[in-house]
């Protein structure tokens, strides 16, 4: 209890701290303001031509949304300012939308950031009384003390407890990143190219869109940043499970995804498995997180959330099949039914 | 810089010169065997190449002060390539970060602390007249020239769209293998083995000394902790070293001779390399920060005028850190697709190393405590050093949490983290022992103003540089990008304002350097006074060509 109310305490102060910083670079700032606009221009190079990378056929045919028998239609969403991607200037964590992603962020700003935050006040405060107290004027004779048992008993056992007191929530964390995911969760197979993403959906039809990046006026005009924005998006349904699995057809990438606390690497030769939750729907934006060539920089990658019913009708514009909505038959014969197609 | 010992020949006048025949020049520097000339000749190509690594990452801030990109076109084509298109100049910015991180983790750090401070110092500390293998430690310090020169070389001969290794300096298969054509990735991987090979002997050379060649009466829980900590780092050097061969070579054979060591497709595994690498990358961080700590304990003992504080507590916690550094690799690899319990105990296993890095931190403190202190150029850079590696390691207390770092692998933050303890540790403990021992190698005074002057301007400068990382990396942002989101603009701006400032303490440093060569005042023996115990200060500065001809013996009636 007094635990919370400390490290909220101390969190308030780091962030006082951090604005205090903010206000000392203020010249800074207001230079690369004024700096920015007139920098836009000035670089036509900037803006990747249409990337080079083919685009397979497997999503050219299902460009236009297609109308499915009950009037639900898919329409990329316009991503909202500050949520999935990151904010300009800020000093944190992007917001979390996914339980693990709050768990996870709950334990770096309420026990994580107040330890180490105490833990450098400490070693600070002592370096400044050892400073203040004990140079050559104050203090002219120097004591010959270089023992003390208790002492040193002390400072490794109090570190040794605050690390066990630490590494339970964080075994917890991992526990239950490593969750299985639910039996009728959708499965997305993430495929990294040098350098675009495949993102395959082998539950509902196999087939298999190709996220190129957009160039930067594309992405601007659609209203996403560009570097963030791509021409396809990883579609999956809000407040389900997803079964994602990571593999790399030539060299390593990493599916990252901030605003959900998730990165994945996309390894040649081995799939990695890991459970998704998106707690509601929107666009959240990541970038490859594993140097993997030339065009690292420009594989973005765009996850959308979409409610059940926009889904499934995203999935039938994809030329997809969805399993029967009322999936709880699968119970009765586990998973197999799920193959659909 | 090279005649800097042979011009002060003349100064050691109390020195018994009869014994000073000293090689005419190329014998001296070229086929060299004392320990002095071969530690000065490290400090200077220490000092090249780290000039080289800075000013890539100069190239590389200013790339990231806007967003698009600017100046790789300019680069690429003042390197060679006419008409760079976009792939190549993207190319270059990863050859750019391959370059800044193999330069300054083999070029740069290793040669400094190792080559530099514990040729000159290791030998001087247990009153041994030079180390145990004299031309092996010749041949240690020419092939880690060789293995530079391969390096620089590879940057000239394609590597996929244009020159140079663009693998980072982890150098992970594939992208290492069948992801980059022709030579240069072959030539970088050439110059690890053959730094790594130097660095081997260098090893051998230390362990071998500090067994073998201390005075009478310096048993091993005498030996000053600088001493202890060469050789906590040879050991390490000697384990994990020949797994960073052995790795590089299967690379080699996959890239060559057709072996499928890393590829999948041929029953390899990729990520087999990420193991055998982090089982050497892991060691090596401690290899770099060790001698630092060893470098800072002298320090604050000597203008605290007190003896180290807890000194068997020191010494073994660099043991422990030594030890628990080889089975902690794999928080490197924490989104490889890790077993859930694997990642579980590499989170635990991390976090352990917080308690003897905690146990050093305190004891410094704990030194210092009830002491006289003179706050003479090096306890400043100590003090730096003391309170930025802190804040390196508390990140890195962040980062051992295997649930949280999903969010922060390969972002800014670990940039930042890693900055804090090798740029700002690493390199401030460099500073400090280089002005601590400066007067002892060359003889002449630098300036303490100047040196007070570049602290601090360094200490604002790298604080602005990779504290801002801190936040871009929580944002998002990944490593290795030569273009960002604009959201990132502001922070990644601030970081090169601090990259401006900073290279102008490295001005101050050149100037210091310069004004002690040219009207430095000559140095005593042992310039820091009363504090300063250790062996070297009872020889002149510089020391005679060879010294200890006759062993001093160890008071052992003084305890520490």
């Amino acid at each position: 209890m007094t635990i919370a109310e400390n490290s909220l305490g101390i969190t308030k102060a780091f962030k006082g701290l951090a604005l205090a910083a903010l206000i000392a670079l203020a010249p800074a700032t207001v230079f690369a303001q004024a700096a920015a606009p007139a920098q836009a221009p000035a670089s036509p190079v900037a803006v990747p031509a249409a990337p080079v990378a083919p685009a397979p056929v497997a999503s050219a045919s299902a460009a236009a949304p297609a109308t499915p028998s009950d009037g639900v239609v898919y329409i990329p969403a316009r991503p909202v300012a500050g949520k999935g991607q990151p904010i300009a200037g800020a000093y944190g964590f992007q917001k979390q939308y996914s339980a693990t992603g709050k768990e996870a962020l709950w334990m770096h700003d309420a026990l994580l950031m107040p330890i180490i935050t105490v833990v450098m006040l400490v070693v600070l405060v002592l370096l400044l009384v050892v400073i203040g107290k004990f140079n050559r004027r104050s203090n002219p004779v120097a004591s010959r003390t270089s023992h003390n048992t208790i002492i040193e008993v002390v400072w490794t056992l109090v570190p040794v407890l605050i690390l066990v007191f630490m590494a339970v929530p964080s075994i917890r964390l991992i526990a239950h990143q490593y969750r299985a995911p639910a039996k009728d969760a959708v499965t997305v197979k993430v495929t990294g190219y040098q350098w675009y993403w495949g993102y395959g959906y082998p539950d509902n039809g196999g087939f298999e869109v190709i996220s190129n990046i957009l160039p930067a006026d594309e992405a601007i005009k659609r209203g996403e940043s560009p570097q963030l924005g791509a021409d396809k998006r990883m579609v999956v349904p809000a407040g389900e499970d997803i079964r994602i699995q990571t593999t790399g057809s030539d060299v390593i990438h990493s599916f990252s995804v901030p605003s959900l606390w998730f990165k994945l690497d996309a390894v040649p030769g081995r799939v990695n498995e890991r459970v998704m939750h998106i707690d509601e729907p929107g666009v959240y934006y990541g970038q490859c997180s594993e140097l993997c060539g030339v065009r690292h920089g420009y594989m973005p990658i765009v996850v959308e959330a979409v409610t059940r019913p926009v889904f499934n009708a995203w999935i039938k514009s994809q030329g997809g099949t969805v399993g029967a909505p009322s999936a709880k038959t699968a119970e009765i014969t586990p998973a197999v039914a799920k193959t659909g197609a | 810089m090279a005649s800097i010992p042979a011009d002060h020949e003349h100064l050691g006048a109390h020195d018994d010169h009869a014994h000073d025949h000293k090689p005419r020049f190329f014998a001296r520097w070229f086929m060299s065997t004392n320990h002095k000339d071969i530690g000065t000749m490290y400090l200077i190509f220490a000092i090249f190449a780290g000039v080289i690594g800075g000013a890539v990452s100069g190239i590389m801030r200013m790339e990231l002060m806007h967003p698009g990109i600017q100046y790789l076109g300019h680069v690429a084509s003042f390197m060679g390539e006419k008409n760079p298109t976009f792939d190549q100049q993207l190319h270059l910015w990863n050859v750019l970060i391959t370059a800044h991180g193999l330069i300054m983790v083999f070029f740069m750090v290793m040669p400094a602390l190792i080559g530099g401070f514990g040729n000159w110092f290791v030998p001087l500390m247990i009153g041994a007249p030079d180390m145990a293998f004299p031309r092996m430690n010749n041949i240690s310090f020419w092939l880690t020239v060789a293995g530079f020169c391969s390096l620089m070389f590879s940057a000239f001969v394609p590597g996929g769209v244009g020159n140079g290794a663009g693998t980072g300096w982890t150098v992970y298969a594939p992208l290492s293998t069948s992801g980059s054509q022709g030579p240069a990735v072959d030539f970088a991987i050439f110059a690890l083995h053959l730094a790594g090979a130097g660095s081997i002997l260098g090893a051998v050379n230390f362990i071998t000394t500090i067994f073998n060649m201390r005075a009478p009466g310096m048993t091993l829980h005498r030996m000053p902790l600088f001493v202890w900590s060469m050789l906590v780092t040879a050991f390490l050097l000697l384990l994990a070293l020949p797994v960073l061969a052995a790795a590089i070579t299967m690379l080699i054979t996959d890239r060559n001779f057709g072996t499928t060591f890393f590829d999948a497709s041929g029953g390899g595994d990729p990520i087999l390399y990420q193991h055998l690498f982090w089982f050497f990358g892991h060691p090596e961080v401690y290899i770099m920060i060790l001698p630092g700590f060893g470098i800072v304990s002298q320090i604050i003992s000597t203008f605290s005028k007190k003896p180290v504080f807890g000194y068997l507590g020191m010494a073994y916690a660099m043991i422990a850190i030594g030890v628990v550094g080889f089975i902690v690799w794999a928080h490197h690899m924490y989104t490889t697709g890790l077993d859930v319990d694997t990642k579980m105990y590499f989170t635990a296993a991390t976090m352990v190393i917080a308690v003897p890095t905690g146990i050093k931190i305190f004891s410094w403190i704990a030194t210092m405590w009830g002491g006289s202190i003179e706050f003479k150029s090096p306890m400043v850079w100590a003090i730096g050093f003391i309170f930025l590696f802190s804040l390196g390691g508390v990140t890195g207390v962040v980062l051992s949490n295997g649930g949280i770092d999903d969010n922060l692998q390969d972002t800014y933050y670990v940039v930042a983290h890693f900055h804090y303890v090798l740029s700002l540790g690493a390199v401030t403990s460099l500073f400090a022992g280089f002005f601590y021992w400066f007067p002892k190698m060359s003889g002449r005074w630098h300036s303490e103003f100047l040196s007070h002057v570049q602290f601090w301007i360094f200490f604002f400068g790298v604080n602005l540089i990779f504290f801002p990382m801190h936040f871009l990396g929580m944002q998002g942002m990944p490593r290795r990008y030569p273009d960002y989101a604009p959201a990132f603009e502001h922070w990644n701006t601030v970081a090169t304002y601090g990259y401006m400032l900073m290279s102008v303490s490295i001005l101050v440093f050149f100037v210091n350097i310069g004004y002690a060569l040219l009207f430095g005042r000559k140095a005593e023996g042992n310039y820091w006074g009363e504090g300063a115990t250790t062996l070297e200060w009872t020889l002149s500065s510089p020391p005679p060509f060879h010294q200890f001809e006759t062993l001093p013996v160890i008071d052992t009636t003084v305890g520490h």
